[in-house]
């Protein structure tokens, strides 16, 4: 599905990521965990090809297509979605309205007709109740006023309505009190098939209770240190990361 | 592509102006320059009546006395007004019974514009006045409207078949003194729209007046008259769009309603003169003088949508007279390039009980100006008057400026005023967030703009609210791709 190579990438020519590789098969969920300022945020910017960043070295391929030269919506269009760690407020812009406007946008591109009205709204309350919304949410403007628990509630529920190939939930769990986290991991686990794929990135093993992955990464000084299973999710939370700073120094 | 902000800036810019075209008509148009002379012949080729010729050389002698206002927050080069010429109609002028013999190349024109008669006539309980440059060239549904009792007519129209309607309100509003360009307008108005809905009388219709100034160096100074009976209620839609023309042009209108007791006017306009090229070359001076009088119990709202013209200065105010009465602003105004508006609204609380309520939105790209004025002005006599108002500033970009002048003038002290007010800017963040949802920067811009006018594009009538959110997406989006 996604295969990241020798990935390097710059902000105002600082280097954040010195040499990532990363295979993310199908069916798959990875966990990146890491330090703050390791990179991880970086990562999924770049792969969303947020412009700030600029590429030096090394390629991102989802199925098989090179991601270098397509913009953040062709990537979109792609299946790829990004949960914002700070999603962003729209004043005057209804969540179902936005919604609505990011799923024809989408279709358009694939040249596809919009969704049909009815056809919409029954897939937004089968969603919202996923999801366990108040569908007054719903008419609210996006993000405007949100808890931040409303706010990741909502990226999530964006991802159950994009049916995304590939979801990457940058920092899903900050601001998440324990149950309106199950809630949120409840609904990705059920959007979990054989066919997509998700990466976590997480400070904290919290969320990996709830959201199992098959593989964990640890990012650290913009590479990827080590790599392992869910356990290694367990050794960090014992150990914190110092152990593997000093490996790497 | 995705885009950084400095990008979006130069998108913006590159906006050209969509209905920069010139329709080709054979018109009637009197020398340049003004003088008693030009006054006294405007009024002739109108057949007008002597009083109304003495009307007009009464408002040009004062006007000649009248100093062009610099208060506004706008800078331009002033028009000199004896290189003007003011009267411009269209040849053929016969009254038309139906669309076929209207000239092809007009309908034409209204085909470009989105907006063709067949479309209009199609669209249920739409009766449209066509003013093309100065003189009123094909009036529908106005059978319908006449069963009962209501007159919609070109001003000139009315000044002959209704002489003593408007006699009677003709410049009660707006005095033909009032200001600069209401006197210059008093002077050499050459059409306009006037609209009479009798007691009691709901208008069934929404009733809708496209403008469009069409000739090379004609200034167009329509004179509109609304007047709505006691206990009547009447929607009223102004549009204007305008060719696109090297030199400035000018338009100086006066827009005057009367709500008698317990009536209500809704005036929505949505304004699209041509608003001068990208390096701020040409475009239209908008000047305009809107004025309502709200008698008891009586309701008036201005709704306006401005995206277009070079400057606009432009404040449509009500004066609630009457106890009881209320007053409404719904605006949203868009500068791009280097466009400048300065505009705003006036309410006057004279009347006890009086409500007013304001709500502006300013959206400004590119190097453009924005500026919000508003007055409120609460009288003695005033017990328990209400204002809300609020405004809000969109910037798109760092090289355009918003500003605002809230002007709060109270004599009574139980009077409640609230005024409220921010700035925000479109950020890359919102962009880029857009973006990743599959929403391209065109349309994101349009969303987030939409969103942000969201409270005044409520307020318009449907087939208009339609309309304006194209004309903000043409505005401010362009050539993206």
């Amino acid at each position: 599905m996604l295969e990241i190579k020798n990935l390097h990438a710059n902000i105002d020519d600082k280097e954040i990521l010195k040499g990532i590789d990363l295979k993310v098969n199908a069916g798959e969920v990875h966990a990146i965990m890491g330090p703050n300022g390791s990179g991880k945020s970086t990562l999924a910017s770049v792969i969303a090809g947020k412009e700030e960043f600029e590429v030096e070295e090394g390629s991102i391929v989802l199925e098989g297509e090179d991601l270098e030269e397509l913009s953040p919506e062709e990537r979109a269009h792609k299946g790829i979605f990004l949960s914002f760690q700070y999603p962003v407020e729209i004043p005057g812009v209804s969540v179902t309205n936005f919604v609505k406007t990011a799923i024809n946008e989408s279709r358009k591109a694939r040249g596809l007709e919009d969704m049909p009205a009815n056809e919409m709204l029954k897939m937004i309350r089968e969603k919202s109740e996923l999801l366990e919304m108040d569908r007054k949410f719903l008419s609210r403007s996006l993000n405007e006023g949100f808890s931040g628990g409303e706010k990741k509630r909502n990226e999530i529920f964006q991802m159950a309505m994009m049916e995304p190939k590939l979801a990457i939930l940058d920092e899903t769990d900050s601001g998440l009190d324990i149950d309106a986290l199950r809630i949120v991991a409840n609904g990705v686990n059920k959007l979990r098939n054989k066919d997509n794929a998700i990466v976590v990135i997480t400070h904290y093993q919290r969320l990996l209770e709830y959201i199992v992955p098959d593989y964990v990464h640890v990012l650290y000084n913009g590479k990827i240190v080590k790599s392992g299973t869910k356990e290694l999710a367990l050794e960090l939370e014992e150990k914190g990361y110092d152990w593997l700073k000093e490996a790497t120094v | 592509m995705a885009y950084t902000e400095e990008e979006l800036k130069k998108e913006l810019e590159t906006k050209e102006y969509e209905y920069g075209f010139y329709t080709d008509i054979e018109s009637d148009t009197l020398p340049k320059g003004l003088n008693e002379d030009i006054v006294i012949a405007i009024s002739k080729k109108k057949n007008e009546p002597e009083w109304m010729t003495e009307w007009r050389l009464e408002a040009f002698r004062a006007w000649q006395e009248m100093e062009e206002p610099e208060w506004a927050n706008v800078t331009y080069k002033k028009p000199n007004f004896q290189d003007i010429s003011y009267y411009s109609a269209p040849n053929k002028k016969p009254k038309y019974d139906s669309l076929d013999e209207v000239d092809p190349e007009l309908l034409d024109t209204f085909k470009k514009l989105g907006i063709s008669i067949d479309e209009q006539k199609k669209l249920a309980g739409v009766a449209v006045d066509i003013v093309m440059d100065s003189v009123s060239v094909a009036t529908t549904f106005k059978k319908t409207l006449a069963e009962k009792g209501i007159i919609f007519c070109s001003i000139s129209e009315a000044i002959q078949e209704h002489p003593e309607l408007v006699k009677k309100h003709l410049g009660t509003v707006v005095p033909k003194k009032d200001n600069f360009y209401a006197a210059l307008n008093s002077a050499v108005f050459s059409d306009g729209s006037f609209c009479y809905i009798p007691k009691g009388v709901r208008c069934p219709m929404e009733l809708s007046t496209y403008f469009r100034i069409n000739q090379a160096g004609t200034g167009q100074f329509e004179r509109t008259l609304v007047v709505a009976d006691e206990g009547s209620y009447v929607s009223y839609l102004e549009g204007c769009t305008a060719p696109s023309r090297d030199e400035n042009q000018l338009h100086a209108a006066v827009v005057e309603l009367i709500a008698m007791d317990d009536a209500e006017i809704k005036y929505s306009t949505v304004q699209n003169w041509f608003p001068g090229d990208k390096e701020g070359k040409g475009g239209v001076f908008n000047f305009v003088t809107k004025r309502g009088l709200c008698e008891k119990n009586a309701k008036i709202s201005w709704t306006q949508v401005e995206t277009g013209s070079a400057v606009t200065w432009k404040y449509p105010s009500c004066v609630l007279k009457g106890d009881n009465s209320i007053g409404e602003f719904y605006s949203i105004a868009v500068t791009n390039n280097f466009q400048q508006a300065d505009t705003g609204t006036k309410m006057i609380h004279l009347g006890k009980n009086t409500k007013s309520t304001i709500i502006s939105k300013g959206i400004s790209a590119g190097q453009s100006q924005n500026s919000y004025r508003g007055l409120v002005q609460v009288s003695s006599r005033a017990d328990n008057a209400r204002n809300f108002s609020q405004c809000d500033s969109l910037l798109m970009g760092n090289r355009c400026g918003a500003h605002t002048f809230p002007y709060i003038e109270v004599k009574n002290k139980s009077a409640q005023i609230e005024h409220e007010a921010t700035t925000s800017k479109i950020g890359e963040d919102q962009i880029f967030y857009c973006n990743q949802r599959g929403i391209d920067t065109e349309k994101a811009i349009a969303l987030i703009v939409n969103g942000f006018s969201k409270e005044v594009l409520n307020k318009l009538p449907m087939e208009f609210a339609v309309e304006a959110q194209k004309l903000l997406e043409i505005s401010l989006e362009g050539s993206v791709g």
